[in-house]
Formats: C-alpha cells, structure tokens, sequence
C-alpha cells in the first residue's frame, strides 16, 4: 500500500518525497561530500574516480558527468544536494533553475524579472500537454 | 517571567546573504531588496530582544540525508557558520541561550512536541539571511539566537496546523521561563518559490499577499491550508510557509503588523517579510 501521491500531477516538478530520498540516498550523499573543499578538489581532478567511490547506479553517475540536472533529480536527487555540484562548478541556483526550465540565462532572468512564471496554466500536466 | 514580544518573517534567499557578503548590496537589482529592511531593521535596533527563536529549515548543511529531524533545537552554546559549497559566510558565529533553549525542550516534549535536541550544529543561509536582512553586519550578533530547524526539504513536511500548535507550546514555555527576556521569534523562509525542475521559477503574487494579510486577519484559515495547495500553488519549495505559522502561533491572537515589505524577484524567489507585534506589551 502507498500513500496517495496527487503531487505527481504537478507538471515540471519532482516533490522529493521519503521514497525519492531512499532512491537517491547515495547520489545526495556524494552531493554533500562536495562541502568539504578537500573533496571538491578531488572531485573536479577527477570526477569519474571520485563518483566510483559512491555506490550510486550508473544512470545517477552519468546524470552527474552530464551535469543533467533534472534527470538527477528523476534518479532521486534533490536540489539542495545537487546544488553543491552547481556551486563546486560556480553556477548560481539560478543558472541552474534556467538550464532546468530549457531557457537561456537571459530568458529566465527576463521572465522573473518580469513577476515569474504565473500559477495559471503550470497546475495540472494536463495543462502541459500542448507544450512544444 | 520571560515574553515572545514580537515575531518577524523573513525569506531567507541565499542569493541575498551572498549579495550582501559580496559588496552587491548597493546594485541596483538589490538595493530594493536592502532598502525593504532598512525600517525593519532600526525596528529590531530599538525594541533590542534579548533572545531571538530562528524557526528555519537547514538545506542539506547540518543534517544530510543520514538524520532528518522534522523538528529539531539547536541547544549549545555557539553554532557555527556552514560551508555550503562556496566557503562559509563571512558573519559572525552564532551564540546560542542554552539555558533557555533546555527549559524549551522540557516544556514543549510535555506538551507532546517531541524536539529533537542539538547540542552540536553548523547553521546555513536559512538562519544567518534573515540576521543579515535585520541586523546589518555586526561584530558580533547583538544577541543569543535559538534555531529551531523544520525539516521542509523531505516530503511531506509537518502540516501548518503541527507548526502552528508547536508555535503555542513554545509561546506557553518561554512564558514560564522565570527570567526576565525580551522574545523575539522569526519564521523564515518562503514566499511562493520553486527551484526545481521545467517549473522552476513559479511565483504567486496574489497567494503570498492574501497569506500576507491573513497573519494578522484570519491566521486559522493558514493553518488549513494543505500541502498540495502549497506545492500547487506557491511552488515545490513555497512548502516552507509552515515554519511563519511556527512564528505566528508563538504570538498571540491579537497583533498588529507594523511593517510588510514584498519584493519579486530576489533570484528565483518572492521575498516576503513581516513584523507583527503582540498587542499587549
């Protein structure tokens, strides 16, 4: 039995719940790793060695290579853990927030400045289903 | 006989704290942000609490994945400052008020709010953004401040109504603290927000003005409101209102709001604040 989840419904979002956490409990845990400047140094000397030493799946040490940050996030991650990845690379949560809504820094930058992405029409996946 | 006097809400944007520790302050995508506390700030300055209560939530710096507390206090005598990534910030250590902070978990657990006890604990922007926003940056922070951590990071979250009942028991401990102190608490974090995923960047003006408004109108209508509506509504990380309802159950029934300041976009967010006092004083 599992608890209902009317969150899924959410388009665009991963709600990083008790059961995501288990998922990714070692690709958050390696994230962590990255707050020791130490580790942020062997990680960027060698970022393959270093993920190795995790036991992560191969599909969140490839999210991790490719920098994809919303298929860490599917995988388990969450983003004030995949954020120190963001910060070892110096991008600002919100160079990594505009990767992750597929614009350019400027257009993200523009669209908040502008009051943000308005609630009507971002409630429901059904409300998405026209997108490009 | 100790007494919450007054309670403050207050984002806790790590954008901010950098922009500020950066010398950006001043720039003109900031200065209105600096410039919303300005009154806030000289507001703190002259009513000098002796103690301040930081409802926060930390961001994967002091508990990873390894303990997730849902409620935790932090007890010792100094907390110091996170690195989160980029090196520590550059403010002072944060000194805690263990005497206070014990009698707090002694009480509240009777209550059945059962803290988790911190006696060790490195604190991040979610505590030290809204003492820079209030407090400027001093040599060291004028005075003990207790942090009370909300796990808002892992779903779900503890419900409004949880977090306002905990706001009471804590209101009904410090009253039987049976020393003289001056209470301020802060609720932090918010307003609408989310940081993740193709939705990142979600804000609702007209939800944070009437949450805004009802602090002070109609707060038992916030303790309803369900976590789906938060995450609908506000965005996956808007969740973190909650811990105001803390801030807000630890005042009394009747306040008056005597400062509100509103400000999109500080980076991704929608930078809410407010000052409510107790009407009796």
């Amino acid at each position: 039995m599992s608890l209902p989840k009317e969150y899924d419904d959410l388009p665009g979002t991963v709600v990083f719940d008790f059961d995501r956490a288990r998922q990714g409990y070692h690709l958050n845990m390696f994230c962590m790793s990255l707050m020791k400047p130490e580790n942020r140094a062997a990680f960027k000397a060698n970022e393959r060695a270093y993920l190795d030493k995790w036991p992560m799946t191969e599909e969140q040490k490839q999210s991790v290579l490719k920098r994809d940050w919303n298929g860490m996030l599917a995988l388990g991650g969450n983003i004030y853990f995949t954020s120190k990845i963001a910060a070892t690379d110096g991008l600002s949560f919100q160079q990594i927030a505009a990767i992750m809504t597929g614009s350019t820094q400027e257009q993200y930058a523009q669209m908040m400045l502008k009051g943000g992405r308005p609630v009507a029409g971002n409630r429901s996946k059904s409300e998405w289903k026209n997108r490009g | 006989m100790a007494r919450i006097v007054a309670g403050v809400a207050a984002s806790h944007i790590p954008a901010v704290g950098a922009a500020w520790d950066n010398g950006k302050a001043g720039e003109p995508y900031w200065r209105p942000v600096f410039e919303g506390f300005e009154r806030s700030k000289e507001w703190i300055a002259k009513l000098k609490p002796d103690v301040c209560i930081v409802v926060y939530n930390d961001h994967a710096s002091a508990f990873s994945l390894e303990i997730i507390p849902t409620f935790a206090i932090g007890c010792a005598a100094e907390f110091p400052i996170a690195d989160e990534g980029w090196g520590p910030r550059p403010v002072p250590p944060v000194k805690g008020h263990p005497e206070l902070a014990t009698h707090i978990v002694q009480s509240v657990v009777l209550d059945e709010f059962d803290l988790t006890v911190v006696n060790k604990m490195e604190v991040d922007h979610g505590l030290t953004v809204p003492l820079t926003l209030m407090f400027g940056q001093p040599k060291e922070w004028p005075c003990p401040v207790i942090p009370i951590s909300v796990n808002v990071v892992v779903y779900p979250v503890p419900t409004g109504h949880r977090c306002y009942m905990l706001g009471r028991a804590i209101r009904k401990a410090v009253e039987s603290f049976d020393k003289n102190l001056r209470v301020v608490i802060f609720g932090t974090g918010g307003m609408s927000h989310q940081l993740q995923g193709p939705r990142a960047g979600l804000i609702n003006r007209e939800f944070d003005t009437r949450f805004l408004d009802n602090l002070t109108r109609d707060p038992q209508s916030l303790v309803k409101i369900s976590h789906f509506e938060y995450l609908r509504e506000t965005g996956s990380e808007g969740i973190e209102m909650v811990m105001w309802l803390i801030m807000r159950g630890a005042l009394d029934d009747e306040v008056r709001e005597v400062r509100r300041f509103y400000h999109v976009p500080a980076s991704n967010t929608a930078l809410g604040h407010i000052i409510l006092e107790n009407t009796r004083r």
